[in-house]
């Protein structure tokens, strides 16, 4: 969404797309009026009122956001947060998940994350948790991304997973 | 002696019976069924085996309400299902071979299930469907070919074996038993293979696959097949139809396993990871196997300028 702030998008292909390219919109125009990059957690309720707009007939997505929010002291701290599909947001300070593999997820994330990792350790860390909770969903697979964000770079790394 | 032995001791058969009719009396009806240490088929079972049924108006629909996964997934039980099966007739014998993938809803439940069933040393049967329902019953078939051998003093053909089966099956029509399976072997008339399943078909034929992933096995297997196969050729054939399920198919994968049944008996070949079929290939030097992963993005990597060299 922007240098710092990532989403994921589990759900209905077409929603998937069309939500990409609200938000993108809804970011550039945040961005021009406020004249600012948007913060994570405004991101968050940005993305939170979208989807409320549409209560009634909701768009099936269940967003994931990772970010770094700035500090008054001008330092960077890590973000997440997660919603439901008509925009409950949920910020949690340890890990959120989503999709068809969530269950699956939240056993392995559960078991493997501790807090204050070290960047590669948050690395190694994900990629587990995903790759293993991949392979015990049967609608989710066929290879893994992890993009791991820290305050001078996004490493994107693209994991060799089953191909079944 | 070996009368007064049994009468006394307190671990045979008979003695289990004696100590239940105590409990129960002696009009009480004492089912083979409570006698569970061999899996209900007990060592004094007599005919077909007897079930418990539900106690309510119509058994068959009760079971279906709380089960059936496609009329409503959030129903409670989930039974185990998804499956790649395939089974061919060659020159050179029957090719049989199965992936190991085992899915309750869309819960990856086992990636190590045989879904192989040895009956016996020239019968093999496949499982698809309710994996219990296979396993129970196909383990039943072999109790029932040994018997048949006792009785005969002569192995049971592949057809007798199928039919059997096939009209044990019949014989529960509506009552819930989900079974795809083919029957697998070598008599008298050469190789041979039966499709039966739980609606009551019974089917010879040459080529057959059955499951969730089926289309895409016959896809691989179709164009392939021939008879003059050499064995090499066969086991490259069946090991590539199922990998190709498992890697098409959400509900099939993990692994392959691969039998082949000649005059002698059957043979296992093989147990073959997919995703390590899909980026090395069956390993170095297989014979009939090109060499290579069977992927599509490593057999085409480097070919042309949108697969460039990783």
């Amino acid at each position: 969404m922007s240098d710092r702030i990532y989403l994921g998008l589990p759900g209905l292909a077409t929603d998937v797309t069309t939500l990409k390219e609200v938000f993108r919109y809804r970011v550039n125009m945040y961005t021009i009026k406020e004249e600012r990059e948007i913060e994570p957690e405004t991101f968050a309720h940005l993305v939170s009122s979208t989807l409320y707009e549409k209560r009634f007939g909701p768009y099936f997505i269940e967003p994931v956001m990772a970010g770094l929010e700035k500090t008054p002291s001008g330092a960077y701290k890590p973000f997440i947060a997660a919603t439901d599909l008509i925009g409950c947001l949920n910020f949690a300070k340890d890990f959120v998940v989503a999709g068809t593999a969530s269950t699956k997820l939240y056993g392995v994330a559960e078991g493997l994350w501790e807090p204050d990792l070290e960047p590669e350790d948050l690395f190694e860390t994900c990629a587990q948790t995903l790759l293993n909770a991949v392979d015990r969903d049967a609608y989710s697979g066929w290879g893994a991304e992890v993009h791991l964000i820290t305050k001078d770079k996004v490493i994107k790394r693209t994991l060799k997973g089953r191909m079944d | 002696m070996n009368s007064f032995l049994t009468r006394y001791s307190s671990t045979s058969p008979d003695a289990d019976i004696r100590k239940a009719k105590e409990l129960y009396g002696e009009d009480e009806e004492v089912s083979e069924m409570m006698w569970g240490s061999a899996g209900g088929f007990g060592n004094l079972a007599k005919g077909v085996p007897s079930f418990k049924i539900p106690a309510v108006a119509d058994p068959s629909s009760f079971l279906r309400m709380h089960t059936d996964d496609h009329a409503d997934p959030s129903c409670r039980i989930k039974i185990k299902h998804g499956t790649t099966t395939l089974a061919f007739r060659y020159k050179g014998g029957v090719i049989v071979a199965v992936d190991s993938r085992a899915t309750a809803g869309s819960y990856v439940a086992s990636g190590t299930v045989k879904k192989v069933i040895e009956i016996n040393p020239y019968l093999l049967g496949t499982m698809a469907g309710g994996a219990a329902d296979c396993q129970y019953w196909e383990t039943y078939l072999g109790i029932q070919c040994r018997l048949h051998e006792l009785r005969n003093r002569e192995r049971i053909s592949v057809a007798a074996a199928s039919k059997y089966l096939s009209n044990l099956v019949y014989s529960y029509k509506g009552m819930g038993l989900s079974m795809g399976t083919m029957i697998c072997g070598w008599d008298k008339t050469g190789p041979a293979i039966f499709y039966v399943d739980s609606d009551g078909s019974r089917l010879k034929g040459d080529l057959f696959s059955v499951g969730s992933g089926s289309t895409f096995a016959y896809g691989v297997l179709d164009q392939g097949y021939k008879w003059d196969l050499t064995d090499e050729e066969a086991h490259e054939l069946g090991r590539r139809s199922i990998y190709a399920a498992g890697h098409r198919d959400a509900f099939s994968g993990n692994t392959v396993n691969l039998y082949h049944v000649q005059q002698d008996g059957w043979k296992f070949i093989g147990n073959y990871d997919v995703s390590e079929l899909h980026y090395n290939g069956p390993g170095d030097n297989v014979p009939g196997a090109p060499g290579g992963g069977y992927g599509y993005d490593i057999r085409v990597e480097g070919r042309s300028s949108s697969n460039a060299p990783a």
